[in-house]
């Protein structure tokens, strides 16, 4: 390979031509229906007006139905007497300049693609999140973690402006393509002034007010990128409690505030959350129920372990204390503060109406629930009876809360407080509860770390109806599954795994596929 | 009315000698024809020539003027037949649709249309949809061209490319009697740029006056002894004319040095990515201007022996940068080397992929390889021995979701959808077909129904080895835009021949919406140009459906799910046919947003519907989404330590469609959803009345928060 071949003229190795630095290559990826189209012919007919050769492209078709979507574009300035400059019609990895990422986990798809680099990428990303299906339909906690994209984004790309575009751009009455148009001017990383941008959107015609002022709280978000100096979120133990009512329950609140005071601070940082919501679900007297059986429970507690299981406890014993019921929803619907808030999330004003109509679809199983524990017992028992309950009232019912005959029935229900005690619901509740604690607390004191893990599993009970069935079943199999390994040293881990098992799927299949690998060992 | 609105940019269209025209490369497409005299015009739509079919029909009114007839075709199959008029009439017709799945549809007629040969030009613009963001088999429709020998362009990605195409593609067709297939690639036909335009000119002879003197040539005819006939005249007459035509009007396109010991041959339409990819190993400018010579094929078949010949002489090596598998380039260049006893060594697929896109990394490793074989002289020192070590950037595989396409907000498929997980859910799992259209988006989580899809129109015949039933019923489902393209006859009629005992569930969302809203025979909307409004029960009453049950509004889960339940357990013995209708989210938001707005701003009365969650009441299981997988519901963390597990949450982007509420309620999951209707400009009895139930309520409220003991969180 050398000169001996005779026409060595044009082998000679050439320096590669400067003008071709002189390109921009610009890559965007968004979900379908972020605009990312009209950002894309914003940016083409900006480099057209500031003399630049440029060329778009887009894939289209069903991607643009909420799928991940790629837009790119290559400029560079024209030269007189020149033809046009070839450009590619895709991102190559490794070559690309500028990446515009509509959303955190596209940012991620790009550094994954190689279009995010250290030596040349910036990175332009907003951090809100339109979760993919696969992360919503996750019993569970599916949602991807954005933190592993930023802390990538850091290392992988040449700069990293970040921030939320979504919300600046909603905040100003736009789309996010406007903000991150805004983002894209604020950058820098284009050679062109920034009113040329702003005459970009004028000249598109559309919407162009509300454009602007997205615009300019992208570039500003651009100019000053999220740092460190964004306070971070006070833990909710610290938070301060408001509290109103009756002179006398205020007193035995006083009370029952100093005793969560008295526990072990981390105990008290959960028990004071779970004391609130369980006085908001019945009375000052069920709260201090709450209260003696944590205290019940730390008696037996170590402080070398951090009182962990006392911890876990505060939180799990609250939540299954306040069960969902007909009386709570009922209570919950009809409250003022819904009211007001539901008003300002649909920005309805003074002058206009707002009608709300909940979904309400009572079973057989809730009314049993809600007569007197012997009644609603023997009649859950008696399958003529049930049906009859069915027939009655087991049909789906729009309730029109606004209305005052719906809002009755429903105050009417939130009100019986004072009954909740007595029915069949609280007793099947309660008596959960006991032999849930009990089989924890049966661990005690060798088996510290098993007793944590039981209480834990309290969160696979959620739901209504055939879901809150599922998640019993699950429960009680996730049990079966912790008494196989109680012995083992790593029986703890075990019963976690299960959890995160159950938790993965609706059906319980993985659950079934790590109850297996227990059986294959235990 | 198609999702897309080209009116605006049409007007670019009557641009004339000396104009430049700047724009997309489908809008171009379209001027190049009307600048060529194209005679009529029309095609099927599907990604990515939706928008030419979009453009053209936003087009009629100007191409009428120009006495250019536009046909929205009923199938490809329809479409290429329609070319049958340049048969015989020396008039310019152009088709277009996706390749190669509508190549495969339209290949009866393009084989008889190849067979007879053509008169006038017949011009079959191809979007083929392969690579990056296709939604079908990988294939090429360069085999279509091969076996019914007609012509294919490639031409290279740019716009005064594409348009010198178009005018090619005419001249070749008329000088070989011979179809052309114009091939653009998914993003040649979305590419942005310029070029200068030419008036437009009128067809010589129009289809108009062709009925007034019409012609007939029994030689034409695809019936032996004249299909022997035709045979041998694609190889001894049509055949060497194309080529004669090609080499002297230069269609194929040479760059770089005369002199090299190596070389490239690449299809038109990959000329920029191998011209990128020397680019950045500092072997071309900015301009293309390249040190290793190209070969780009703009036809890629048939091949030209003697230019390649002549490319391949004196060379050591070529290498074929072709895209897609089988090879065909490939085969037939080595082919032609091996005949002529060369020594040129032939690379391409041994150093490029066999198959998938030729993306800028694939083909910069492909070039690279090459040149390091065979010119490593030329390879910049850093890509022989690169030492600066790569920073090791974390691994994102298992944290970045996937995020395939899915149904919109709104959309009224969901429900069809979620009512049958129900029926699932109650009567076990059944044998369940999909076909082509948005509707296919239920195969995937949360609804993952449907199992296959064999084409267009074919998912009840894709059942057909069912149709005699047994203990659980086949359910297939079918489009409105397939049941007019192929299913009527293929599908439905096949049922009820057979006596099938299967179900069929047809989406009738009032447009072909997944190609983007353009119009068909079912839809609602009143067309000028089209006969729109007849119903699909209709038809299917009139095939001889005797079970058909017309479900108006989709949203209604209990009610879809009562009649899906009991299209498998009725006793009716014969097809059983479901035809649920609701209009397509997105195009009715489209139609109806700006009608809402302009209403509430003339002070008349309207009700904006959008649903919310009780984040109190929801406990975080997420069974509701996996009923729906609406954009707008989506989980939303609380900052309360109780809570493990994010709650449903819905966001200002919900269109009311009422889906979560039905779902709610048929499912029986949870009371955590309400609807809030706000009333713009309402009545002044509405608002009396509304303040007088507000004051009762508050006052009940009061009283009862008076009585108890309200804990409530402050920051």
């Amino acid at each position: 390979m050398n000169a001996e071949t005779g026409i060595s003229g044009a082998m000679a190795q050439r320096t590669p031509d400067e003008r071709l630095a002189g390109i921009i290559k610009l890559a965007i990826m968004a979900v379908g229906g972020q605009g990312g189209g009209v950002l894309t012919s914003w940016i083409e007919s900006l480099a057209r007006s500031q003399g630049y050769a440029c060329q778009a492209t887009s894939v289209a078709g069903v991607a643009q139905r909420t799928g991940a979507t790629i837009y790119y574009i290559e400029m560079a300035p024209k030269e007189a007497g020149q033809p046009e400059p070839v450009f590619s019609l895709a991102p190559a990895s490794g070559d690309v300049d500028i990446l515009i990422a509509a959303e955190m986990m596209e940012a991620g798809r790009a550094i994954m693609r190689g279009f995010v680099t250290p030596d040349r990428t910036t990175l332009i990303a907003s951090t809100h999140r339109a979760l993919a299906v696969s992360e919503k339909m996750v019993p569970g906690d599916g949602i991807a973690n954005a933190e592993e994209v930023r802390a990538a984004a850091e290392i992988a790309a040449a700069r990293v402006i970040m921030a939320d575009m979504e919300q600046a751009a909603v905040q100003k009455g736009s789309v996010i393509s406007a903000s991150l148009f805004g983002a894209l001017a604020g950058s820098g990383t284009l050679p062109f002034e920034r009113a040329a941008f702003e005459d970009a959107i004028r000249a598109s015609g559309k919407g162009v007010e509300a454009s602007l002022r997205a615009f300019a709280a992208g570039y500003e978000a651009a100019q000053n990128p999220e740092g460190d100096s964004a306070p971070a979120p006070q833990p909710s133990g610290t938070k301060s409690v408001g509290v109103k009512g009756p002179k006398s329950a205020l007193k035995k609140w006083e009370n029952l505030v100093a005793r969560v005071n008295a526990l072990p601070a981390p105990v008290a940082e959960m028990a004071m959350p779970g004391l609130r919501k369980v006085v908001n679900f019945q009375d000052v007297e069920y709260g201090a129920a709450y209260l003696a059986k944590i205290e019940s429970i730390l008696a037996k507690d170590s402080a070398e372990k951090g009182h962990d299981l006392t911890r876990e406890a505060a939180k799990y014993v609250a939540n299954a204390m306040a069960y969902d019921d007909i009386i709570r929803v009922a209570d919950l619907k009809t409250r003022a503060r819904r009211f007001d808030r539901i008003r300002a999330e649909m920005g309805a004003g003074d002058d206009q109406v707002l009608q709300l109509t909940e979904f309400m679809h009572p079973r057989a199983e809730e009314i049993a629930g809600m007569l007197p524990a012997r009644m609603g017992a023997r009649i859950e028992a008696d399958a003529k009876w049930m049906a009859r309950l069915d027939r009655w009232f087991n049909k789906g019912r729009r309730m029109r809360t606004d209305s005052l005959r719906a809002f009755a029935m429903l105050y009417v229900l939130g009100g019986l407080k004072g009954w909740r005690l007595k029915t069949h619901r609280h007793t099947i509740e309660m008596a959960h509860l006991e032999s849930w604690l009990e089989t924890a607390l049966s661990h005690l004191p060798e088996r510290y770390g098993m007793a944590v893990e039981i209480i834990r599993c309290r969160r696979l009970i959620k739901g209504y109806s055939d879901t809150h069935a599922r998640g019993l079943s699950k429960f009680d199999r996730v049990l079966e599954g912790a008494a196989l390994v109680a012995s083992r040293d790593d029986g703890p881990d075990w019963v976690a795994r299960l959890r995160e098992a159950a938790l993965q799927d609706e059906d319980g299949k993985a659950l079934d596929g790590a109850l297996k690998t227990i059986r294959s060992f235990a | 009315m198609a999702e897309r609105s080209f009116k605006a940019e049409v007007e670019h269209l009557r641009k004339g000698d000396g104009d430049v025209f700047t724009g997309e490369g489908i809008l171009a497409l379209t001027k190049a024809l009307l600048e060529n005299g194209v005679g009529y015009v029309g095609g099927y739509q599907g990604a990515p020539i939706s928008h030419l079919m979009d453009v053209l029909a936003d087009a009629e009114d100007l191409m009428a003027e120009l006495d250019v007839r536009f046909e929205a075709n009923a199938s490809e199959a329809a479409a290429a037949a329609m070319l049958a008029a340049s048969v015989h009439y020396p008039i310019r017709g152009a088709v277009t649709f996706k390749g190669s799945v509508g190549v495969n549809v339209a290949s009866d007629a393009l084989a008889n249309l190849a067979s007879s040969g053509v008169n006038g030009g017949a011009l079959v613009i191809v979007g083929e949809d392969y690579g990056e963001g296709s939604s079908i088999m990988q294939e090429r429709s360069h085999a279509f061209a091969m076996k019914s020998q007609f012509w294919l362009l490639d031409p290279r990605p740019n716009l005064p490319s594409i348009v010198k195409a178009v005018g090619d593609g005419f001249e070749l067709s008329e000088a070989s009697n011979t179809p052309v297939m114009l091939m653009v690639r998914i993003r040649s036909c979305h590419v942005t740029g310029s070029f200068p335009t030419r008036d437009n000119k009128r067809p010589t002879l129009s289809v108009r006056q062709a009925l007034s003197n019409p012609q007939k040539d029994f030689s034409r005819v695809v019936l032996p002894p004249m299909s022997y006939m035709h045979e041998q005249d694609k190889v001894k007459k049509r055949w060497p004319a194309a080529e004669k035509y090609i080499m002297e009007h230069g269609l194929n396109e040479r760059f770089g040095p005369e002199q090299s010991r190596i070389g490239i041959v690449c299809q038109g339409g990959m000329y920029n990515g191998v011209v990128r990819a020397l680019q950045r190993l500092g072997l071309a400018d900015i301009y293309g201007q390249t040190d290793i010579p190209i070969y780009c094929l703009n036809v890629t078949y048939p091949l030209v022996r003697d230019e390649f010949m002549s490319f391949a002489e004196g060379k050591e090596a070529v290498l074929v940068i072709e895209e897609g598998q089988p090879e065909f380039i490939e085969q037939q260049l080595g082919s032609m080397l091996y005949r002529a006893g060369s020594s040129v060594k032939l690379h391409g697929k041994d150093m490029l992929p066999l198959a998938g896109e030729y993306t800028g990394q694939v083909m910069l490793d492909g070039v690279t390889a090459f040149l390091k074989e065979h010119a490593a002289d030329m390879l910049p020192g850093a890509v022989l021995a690169p030492n600066e070590p790569k920073p090791e950037i974390p691994d994102l595989s298992s944290t970045v979701p996937i995020r395939p396409p899915g149904f919109c907000t709104g959309c009224p498929e969901r429900p069809i959808f979620a009512a049958m997980k129900l029926v699932q859910q109650e009567l076990g799992q059944h044998q369940i077909s999909g076909d082509i259209g948005c509707h296919l988006f239920a195969s995937l989580p949360p609804f993952e129904i449907g199992g296959q899809t064999m084409g267009y129109g074919l998912g009840p015949a894709s059942n057909a080895a069912f149709d005699g039933g047994g203990e659980k019923r086949a359910i297939s489902i079918l489009g409105d835009g397939g049941f007019w393209h192929n299913g009527l006859s293929s599908s439905i009629g096949n049922m009820v021949f057979n006596k099938s005992d299967s179900v069929a569930i047809i989406v009738d969302n009032y447009y072909s919406a997944a190609t983007g809203g353009q119009d068909i025979m079912s839809s609602r909307a009143k067309n000028d140009t089209k006969a729109t409004n007849n119903p699909i029960s209709k038809a299917l009453k009139g095939v001889g459906v005797e079970w058909v049950r017309q479900i108006d509004r989709t949203y209604d889960v209990p009610k879809m799910r009562e009649v899906i339940h009991e299209a498998l357990t009725t006793d009716y013995k014969g097809p059983k046919v479901i035809v649920a209708s609701s209009e397509c989210m997105l195009n009715r938001q489209r139609r109806e947003k700006p009608l809402k707005k302009k209403a509430i701003s003339e002070g008349r009365r309207v009700e904006a519907p959008r649903f919310g969650v009780d984040e109190d009441v929801c406990t975080g299981d997420h069974a509701c989404i996996r009923l729906s997988g609406c954009p707008s519901l989506s989980l939303k963390t609380l900052d309360d330590p109780l809570r493990d597990d994010p709650v449903a949450s819905i966001d200002q982007t919900c269109v009311g469609c009422g889906n979560c509420g039905e779902v709610a309620d048929a499912a029986v999951l949870c009371p955590s959803f309400y609807r809030a209707d706000v009333v713009h400009n309402p009545t002044g009895f509405e608002k009396w009345w509304a303040d007088k139930r507000k004051a009762v309520i508050g006052w009940l409220q009061a009283r009862r928060d008076a009585k108890r003991l309200d804990v409530t969180e402050v920051a």
